[in-house]
């Protein structure tokens, strides 16, 4: 009796009811469907995060004016000011963990077009800020160091902004809107940034010369810089952290037990943690679904076992012909290991096409893990023989005469 | 099979040598002696017929004879071999290979081809598929089944499955049949056409063992021991009658036509033969 001819009595068996089959093998096709779906989905999930926070730029930090509170970070706008312009001057001349600092200034106005209008946030920054979240124009040069050194009446929009002010194909530089009613001439359209991990639309914005802002928006030069410093460092985000940290103690003449009057987000620590969730939530939730598998396979053993009772005469008649214990055995393993690798197979075909939608559903890279649909297709393999063993056992154990006489 | 063992208490022609057999079952407290001490010699090419009263032990006797029980005590040889002895793998080698049976209720796999019930002790004695059709093919054909190889049990008259089954037993040429009330289940004529196969077989120079209640039944074999309380207690020879079935088996029979079948007895359920 060769393997070949034990898998074809066993698909024949399989074949002969095959109702029954298929829902023996649904427990199993759910289970391992379940865990590659499962894992893409958080998977994706967790690209999606750290994709997003790539977008925000490297090795950055943003240094804001206020105690950090117990909700976390706060926006850092609107708390009292306690960044001044020379604690940037100081940022970006004195610490060489620092490759570059700059001030991002932000107000929620309307922009206005000659034929739209579109309420975004203003950001008024220097050049500085586009190489430190490394964004690069899509059409026009953008700011200039001489922008804001003659604070100039200049916008760069960012691609959401352009469409909903000019539509999708038009090239707005050169033409001008109008903010507050001063009017701007766009100089660029800034390349696009897609999504923050939040949802939060990184193109629906305008930046125009922090100078500039200063003046039209913010009414005046003032002593504190009322918005955020972005900070990036040379490479390694924690020395300069700690270097920013002490740098502004030391400037605020903070004494050893006084809390920091500013806070420093670390967004590579951030984008970490958020990853690091993620990978919880991946464990979590196939590790539920992997107790489906083992639910399936406990559903092939009933079965197999009900089958063995069943075919107690074919098993009587088998052995009165010649068959020794082991055929038996092995026929009733393989028709259990045969239930549980389909299900095995066409639960992968299942979960590949539910994350295959998934990703589509929500947007991010569908993320299909290699070794966890090995694993998958292994582990249901494994709780076929595991579950199909004991019947199969108990098959070939069975005395022929009392099988023969078996109604 | 196992290595020819010495058996220097057989006679050289006795293909089955029983010596002091008891089988004792014991239910609670009781002890039911379902053979109390058999000891019986039946040479090679016989046609033996048992005959007893219900519950004489019979059924226990061809079981062992058969190599699907072993006796509690007495040593048996099959063709020089000692089996009381023997492992449960080494017996189903010889059952596949030395012996056929024929049982009352057919025993043939339902929902399988009468082709595929045939070819079902040559899957286990590792034949290849090409062979092992030619061979159930031949069989089917000898019992006059040779347009019938397509059909499952449940497309066949009684007296068809159990030429079936007599197919099945003597596809692997064996010494030795076994039948255990083969007309049991059976009217009358296909009786006589089921005996007539078998006196058939016996003809061609296998041995034929086959347990009867009824006396028309015995008067085909040349070989009469009647059991009673699990011991012989007659032993004749006879000459045999000729069974001649009303219309000749096998060919010219118009299976179609034949008598409606008796009471169908169940067959078990069944994973495929092939
Ligand atoms: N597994 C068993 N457990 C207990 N007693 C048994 C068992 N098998 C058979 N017996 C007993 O052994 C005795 C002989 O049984 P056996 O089946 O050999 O009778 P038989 O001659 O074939 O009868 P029948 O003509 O009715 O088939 C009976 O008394 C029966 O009850
Ligand atoms: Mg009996």
């Amino acid at each position: 009796m060769n393997p070949l001819m034990t898998l074809r009595i066993a698909l024949r068996a399989l074949l002969r009811n095959r109702m029954r089959s298929f829902l023996t093998m649904l427990g199993i096709i759910i289970g391992v469907a379940a865990v590659i779906a499962m894992v893409a989905i958080g998977e994706g999930a967790k690209a999606q995060v750290e994709a997003s926070f790539a977008a925000m730029g490297t090795n950055l930090l943003i240094v804001m004016p206020g105690a950090t509170n117990a909700g976390g970070a706060s926006g850092g706008f609107g708390t009292g000011p306690t960044l001044t312009w020379d604690d940037l001057k100081a940022i970006q001349t004195e610490l060489a963990s620092v490759r570059a600092a700059a001030p991002v200034l932000r107000r929620s106005t309307q922009l206005v077009s000659d034929e739209q209008n579109w309420s975004t946030s203003v950001n008024g920054v220097t050049p500085d800020y586009f190489s430190l979240r490394s964004w690069a124009m899509e059409k026009g040069n953008g700011l200039t160091q001489q922008d804001v050194d003659s604070a100039t009446k200049v916008v760069v929009l960012g691609a959401t902004v352009a469409s909903k002010l000019f539509g999708a194909s038009s090239d707005p530089v050169g033409m001008n809107v109008r903010i507050g009613n001063v009017p701007f001439l766009v100089v660029g359209v800034a390349a696009k940034k897609g999504q923050s991990s939040t949802g939060q639309d990184f193109d629906d914005v305008a930046f125009i010369p922090v100078t500039t802002y200063q003046r039209k928006i913010q009414g005046g030069l003032q002593k504190y810089l009322s918005g955020q410093i972005y900070v990036q460092a040379v490479s390694d985000v924690t020395k300069a952290e700690k270097d920013v940290r002490e740098l502004l103690r030391d400037r605020h003449h903070l004494a050893v037990n006084d809390d920091d009057d500013f806070s420093v987000r670390n967004l590579t620590e951030i984008a970490g943690a958020q990853a690091e969730g993620k990978q919880t939530l991946t464990l979590l939730l196939a590790s539920v679904a992997a107790v489906s598998l083992l639910v399936g396979g406990i559903g092939i053993m009933n079965i197999m076992l009900v089958s063995v009772t069943e075919r107690t005469r074919e098993i009587g008649v088998r052995m009165a012909l010649g068959a020794k214990p082991r055929h038996i055995l092995s026929q009733f393993l393989v028709e259990a290991l045969t239930l549980a690798l389909f299900g095995g197979l066409i639960g992968v075909a299942l979960g590949v096409g539910a994350a295959g939608r998934l990703a589509i559903q929500f947007g991010w890279p569908m993320k299909i893990r290699t070794d966890v649909t090995l694993i998958a297709v292994g582990f249901s393999a494994f709780v076929g023989v595991v579950f199909g063993l004991y019947p199969a056992r108990k098959a070939s154990k069975l005395d022929p005469i009392q099988a023969l006489r078996f109604e | 099979m196992a290595a020819a063992r010495q058996a220097p208490a057989a006679a050289p022609d006795a293909l089955i040598k029983l010596e002091a057999i008891r089988k004792t079952y014991v239910m609670g407290d009781t002890e039911v002696h379902a053979l109390a001490g058999v000891t019986l010699e039946i040479a090679h090419g016989e046609f033996v017929a048992i005959m007893g009263s219900s519950g004489s032990g019979k059924s226990t006797l061809m079981n062992i004879v058969g190599c699907l029980d072993r006796p509690t005590s007495g040593r048996y040889w099959l063709a020089g071999d000692e089996i009381s002895r023997m492992s449960v793998n080494e017996l189903a080698e010889i059952r596949n290979s030395q012996i056929g049976f024929v049982f009352q209720n057919f025993n043939l796999l339902a929902r399988t081809t009468a082709l595929e019930n045939v070819e079902l002790p040559l899957v286990y004695a590792g034949v290849s598929a090409k062979e092992r059709h030619r061979r159930a093919a031949q069989a089917l054909e000898k019992v006059g089944l040779g347009t019938r190889t397509d059909h499952t049990p449940s497309q066949l008259s009684g007296g068809q499955q159990q030429r079936v089954a007599i197919a099945r037993a003597l596809v692997s040429a064996p010494k030795l049949i076994l039948a255990d009330e083969p007309t049991g289940a059976l009217d009358s004529k296909t009786s006589v056409e089921v005996m007539a196969l078998l006196q058939e077989l016996w003809k061609a120079g296998i041995t034929v063992v086959l347990v009867t209640h009824e006396p028309d039944v015995a008067e085909f074999a040349a070989r009469v021991i009647v059991v009673r309380d699990g011991l012989v207690k007659e032993d004749r020879r006879q000459t045999p009658k000729p069974a001649i079935p009303a219309a000749p088996v096998p060919a010219a029979v118009d299976e179609a036509a034949a008598p409606p079948a008796p009471p169908k007895p169940e067959t078990p359920e069944a994973g495929g033969a092939a």
